[in-house]
């Protein structure tokens, strides 16, 4: 990527951003590491065409539906239901041992990370998020697997978070890393959301384990492996990041899980 | 039948299929086989099936169908209520270790359904400018006949299958031939859509089929219908001389 085309990009970009509309910037084409995969594989190409079609299809914050109370259903915990067991799946043994600690004092001492392309790095405390404006929502997690489950969620909005550290014009992803070894990156659009939140609540109690304790994201707009669990740390990208093998794109689904 | 041939011994001088035709046909053929195949991947990982907005292993069934390891696992730590929530909703932690293939699947289905769904709105599109669908395809009042779609049945009942390639049809062929193309499909594109979140929400989708589970099982019903067409269809050209059949819909040949 030259720096010309760069600087070009920043600065349509930025216009857009003055309209409200960050994640416009999908839409140009060009330098493949900024957008998700759609070279080498036909299912990636697929994939991409997807994601382009639903983007242009559907309005940047068409809200999911909310469900009443009384439609609360029962829910599965599944994949890693606990970062500092071992034996479990997706265990990660940097940050295992690091979450049971936390764990014991009652995420007292608990941190989410804010970085990147941002204009204050900061980090919060559960107690930090939680004096914000909630968001408490009733939606549908609708699971890859075929399942679906409606409970009630409360959090900050994921926009208010990234509002008060600022995010740069140029930034056009959130990647989201969680205290196993799983790792998401959304686009503007869906972390700018008025329905994403980090949520820290769930069914009028503090979010049980198995279903991501202290802090998950909601990404209400798409399928439920977006809506990682357990979370550490917040980096805003202008690239697009594949983050490896910690993502489903590393084990091979869809990076934009919205279908 | 000799009525409806009569009417259209236009289009039987003609090639018995038009090379539109023929294209739109193994593109589709392809599309249909590759989305039964992997709908079959995805329908395993998860072989329950629900009616409303919600389902899952800590609900009950509609139907639970036997066709991977996953059936009726069981594999769950103790039940947890909320304490807080309505209904005596519970949460279960999984212990076992799935039958998962997804990520490929998932995405080769959605490849084919984006062919499938191009390539059957251009059918759609050329079939009704030209009036194939409403020559061809589409049963006539005349074809609905008690009588005609009595005989239409006896006849295959029996067996007795005319060696014919192409057009014209007969009524149950037609019958057939646009429940798939007009009700069917269309019918599987909209149920699919209505399980996205975001989509089924946006379009109404979601609210027409009272719920993305009964979406899901409607377009799994929608799947054993196609799946049906497809094991009648492929038996009928068995029946009726498979060799000539294959060259008309390849290479457009009448054969004699």
């Amino acid at each position: 990527m030259t720096d010309e085309h760069t600087m070009n990009r920043r600065a349509l970009i930025k216009g857009l951003m003055g309209a409200g509309a960050a994640g416009a910037g999908l839409s140009l084409g060009g330098c493949t590491q900024s957008e998700p995969p759609t070279y080498g594989n036909l299912l990636r190409m697929g994939d991409w065409l997807t994601y382009k079609a639903q983007r242009l299809l559907i309005p940047k914050a068409g809200l999911v539906r909310e469900y009443d109370r009384s439609q609360i259903s029962s829910i599965m915990a599944i994949g890693s239901t606990d970062p500092a067991n071992q034996n479990g799946p997706f265990y990660s043994s940097e940050f295992g041992d690091a979450y049971a600690k936390l764990r014991q004092n009652d995420f007292a001492d608990w941190r989410l990370i804010v970085e990147g392309a941002v204009r204050r790095p900061a980090s919060f405390s559960l107690a930090d998020l939680q004096a914000l404006t909630r968001r408490t929502q009733i939606t549908k997690h609708t699971c890859e697997e075929g399942w679906s489950a409606i409970a009630e969620w409360t959090g900050v909005p994921l926009r208010t978070v990234l509002e008060m550290v600022g995010i740069q014009p140029a930034a056009r992803y959130v990647q989201l890393y969680a205290y196993d070894a799983v790792a998401e990156g959304i686009d503007m659009i869906d972390a700018l959301h008025p329905q994403t939140i980090l949520a820290y609540g769930m069914n009028g109690q503090m979010i049980p384990q198995g279903h991501g304790a202290p802090l998950r994201a909601r990404v209400e707009t798409q399928l439920g492996y977006k809506s990682i669990k357990f979370l550490r740390r917040i980096v805003v990208t202008e690239k697009f990041e594949s983050l490896d093998k910690l993502s489903g794109l590393g084990a091979g689904f869809s990076w934009f899980a919205g279908i | 039948m000799a009525s409806i041939a009569a009417n259209q011994s236009i289009l039987a001088a003609r090639a018995p299929h038009r090379l539109w035709v023929r294209c739109l046909h193994w593109l589709m053929a392809g599309a249909i086989i590759t989305l039964g195949g992997t709908g079959t991947v995805i329908l395993a990982s998860h072989p329950r099936l629900y009616w409303g907005e919600t389902g899952n292993d800590l609900t009950p069934a509609l139907i639970e169908l036997p066709i991977s390891r996953n059936y009726r696992h069981g594999g769950f730590e103790p039940a947890i209520p909320f304490r807080t929530a309505p209904n005596g909703a519970v949460t279960a932690a999984r212990t076992y270790d799935i039958f998962n293939q997804n990520g490929w699947g998932r995405s080769l289905h959605f490849l084919a359904a984006w062919i499938m769904v191009l390539a059957g709105t251009a059918y759609l599109f050329i079939g009704t400018m030209t009036g194939h669908l409403r020559r061809v395809i589409v049963p006539t009042p005349a074809d609905l006949a008690p009588q005609t779609l009595l005989r239409d049945v006896a006849e295959h009942a029996a067996l007795r299958i005319p060696a014919k390639v192409g057009p014209p049809y007969g009524p149950l062929q037609k019958i057939a031939y646009s429940g798939v193309v007009l009700l069917c499909l269309p019918l599987m594109v909209m149920t699919g859509l209505a399980m996205s979140p975001q989509i089924g929400a946006a379009t109404g989708l979601m609210a027409l089929f009272t719920g993305s589970q009964s979406a899901r099982t409607i377009h799994f019903a929608g799947f054993a219908m196609i799946f049906l067409f497809i094991l009648v269809h492929v038996v009928m050209v068995l029946l009726s001389g498979p060799r000539r059949q294959l060259a008309a819909m390849i290479l457009g040949r009448a054969g004699q």
